[in-house]
């Protein structure tokens, strides 16, 4: 049922029920409920190999669940049609671990391509913009270098210009703090904060860099086999006394989440005398 | 016994699986291509890296088969007394099968093969998932200008490789082994029909094989585990597809036009 503007402002922006999405054999996510609140900055914290990204892509409609609903802006993802999955995706920008920036492509043609592929700006006024999104993330002076010319932090800026080109109502960050050295950090978390406050974004951070993503953070959401295990307020989730945040907030090698990989009985393996 | 079996039935539907995806994704590319007319650059941009950086292998490749087909025709007509009609043989054995036949497997090697990595490297550097969150559709735009490049620059460059064959020929057979020019030009033009020979040879064949060679290339790269030996695997496995495919489909396609079935 279509939702009137009122009832949609008061929905959450991303809201997932009943979430089950499979890989193989192993379901990555089985029966996740997660509500993002409209602008602010939402982190997604949890172990490595979790499925965090894939949380990002089956929000973007990249991937298809196996059961369960996801709404953006009060658009049910899983069922819409490409050309309404892609009027959607307008409305959202993604920075990817990688960047995925176009090799090809100088900083400016980078961030001009979706100006390019989806307005009719004329070339004077695109030149404004583009610089006024390089601008905004500290580049302007990098336009005409090509992305083998940048460092990894610069790239990730980049690509953030890119990803704000058209004014988009939701930015989701994959990873954005790998690999990156203490003052780029630094500027991408500031960055991050700075330009969803500034833009009147929704922001979903998705990480493992607890300390970064509390700086930032209005809410964080920890997931792990599968379900959210604790969601709250940066405060109340350093404060929490289950096991599962306590394991991934201090960094115990043993937990929730166990050390060894699932494994027949030691002894016995050992025992067996030919190599499996 | 039944695993080998079993493993023979499994491979078998992994080739239809792998068919089929194949030809939805071509189903998904074709589409773009009416949408490339009002940005014809997307497709010169490809008709130059893939046709025109190819002429130098097709150039040379091109005179060295025209000089040994002359070569060898000389030495064999020659004991029939019948070295008058080496243009005549150079040029059909070109334009009917050397020249796209050739051309496709050089295509192949040099264009198939950086089309597959090219395609594979921007799956693996999120390239791809990328243009898909800007909401533009990669068959479209990545895809579907490479494709009609490529079933451009083949037939293209299959005319140049045959017209530079033939030079060879001449060359050889002419220039060093005293076949008189007249009789070479004029067996030649008396033997090649317009529609019959270079239409269906250079012409409809080489297109069959720039629709395959780059359907494959493409198809390969997009479909490539995204790893560094996913990309290096999924590149082999382009130009080894492509020649097979090349190979099958000049069968299929000398049968149906020069064959009497």
């Amino acid at each position: 049922m279509p939702l009137n503007s009122q009832s949609l402002a008061d929905e959450p922006l991303v809201h997932i029920r009943g979430l089950r999405f499979e890989r193989g054999d192993r379901a990555i996510f089985d029966g996740l409920d997660l509500d993002i609140p409209r602008q602010g900055v939402t982190v997604i914290l949890g172990p490595s190999g979790t499925g965090k990204t894939t949380l990002l892509k089956l929000i973007g409609g990249q991937l298809r669940p196996q059961a369960g609903t996801i709404r953006v802006d009060g658009q049910e993802v899983t069922k819409l049609r490409t050309g309404a999955l892609y009027e959607l995706r307008k409305r959202m920008g993604m920075l990817f671990q990688s960047g995925a920036l176009f090799t090809h492509l100088s900083v400016f043609e980078n961030v001009a391509y979706p100006l390019r592929e989806h307005t009719r700006l004329p070339e004077s006024v695109l030149r404004v913009v583009v610089l006024m999104k390089l601008q905004a993330v500290g580049l302007r002076g990098a336009w005409n270098l090509m992305p083998s010319e940048l460092s990894g932090g610069m790239a990730r800026r980049v690509a953030l210009a890119r990803a704000i080109a058209l004014d988009p109502m939701m930015i989701l960050y994959d990873e954005p703090f790998t690999g990156q050295d203490p003052i780029s950090m630094g500027v991408l978390v500031r960055l991050i904060r700075r330009l969803n406050d500034a833009l009147g974004l929704t922001s979903i951070v998705v990480t493992h860099d607890v300390h970064e993503a509390s700086t930032i953070a209005d809410r964080m959401v920890l997931i792990s086999d599968g379900k959210v295990v604790e969601g709250g307020s940066p405060q109340a989730i350093h404060e929490s006394r289950s096991p599962w945040v306590r394991q991934f907030m201090d960094g115990l090698d043993d937990g929730p989440v166990p050390f060894h990989y699932p494994a027949p009985d030691y002894a016995e393996d050992l025992l067996r005398g030919s190599a499996p | 016994m039944i695993d080998a079996i079993a493993g023979l039935g499994r491979g078998a539907i992994d080739t239809l699986a792998r068919l089929g995806r194949g030809l939805l994704f071509f189903l998904r590319v074709l589409p773009g291509m009416p949408g490339l007319l009002p940005r014809p650059g997307l497709v010169t941009a490809q008709i130059y890296s893939l046709g025109v950086l190819s002429l130098p292998i097709i150039l040379v490749s091109g005179l060295f088969v025209g000089m040994v087909l002359g070569l060898q025709g000389y030495t064999t007509l020659v004991d029939f007394g019948a070295e008058e009609s080496l243009g005549s043989l150079v040029a059909l054995t070109l334009v009917r099968e050397l020249g796209p036949v050739v051309t496709a497997l050089l295509y192949a090697g040099r264009a198939g093969s950086s089309l597959t990595a090219e395609i594979g490297l921007m799956k693996a550097t999120e390239q791809l998932g990328g243009l898909e969150m800007m909401a533009v559709n990669p068959h479209h735009r990545v895809m579907a200008p490479r494709v009609l490049g490529g079933m451009i620059a083949v037939p293209l460059l299959a005319c140049i490789f045959t017209a530079v064959g033939v030079l060879g020929g001449y060359f050889v057979g002419v220039g060093l082994l005293g076949v008189d020019a007249g009789s070479f030009w004029s067996q030649m033009q008396s033997s090649v029909d317009l529609r019959e020979d270079v239409i269906n040879g250079v012409v409809i064949k080489s297109l069959a094989f720039g629709v395959v060679a780059n359907a494959i290339a493409v198809f390969e790269g997009a479909d490539c585990v995204p790893t560094s030996e996913g990309v290096s695997r999924a590149t082999t496995r382009g130009v080894v597809n492509t020649s097979l495919a090349i190979l099958g489909l000049d069968f299929i396609l000398t049968a149906l036009m020069f064959g009497d079935f």
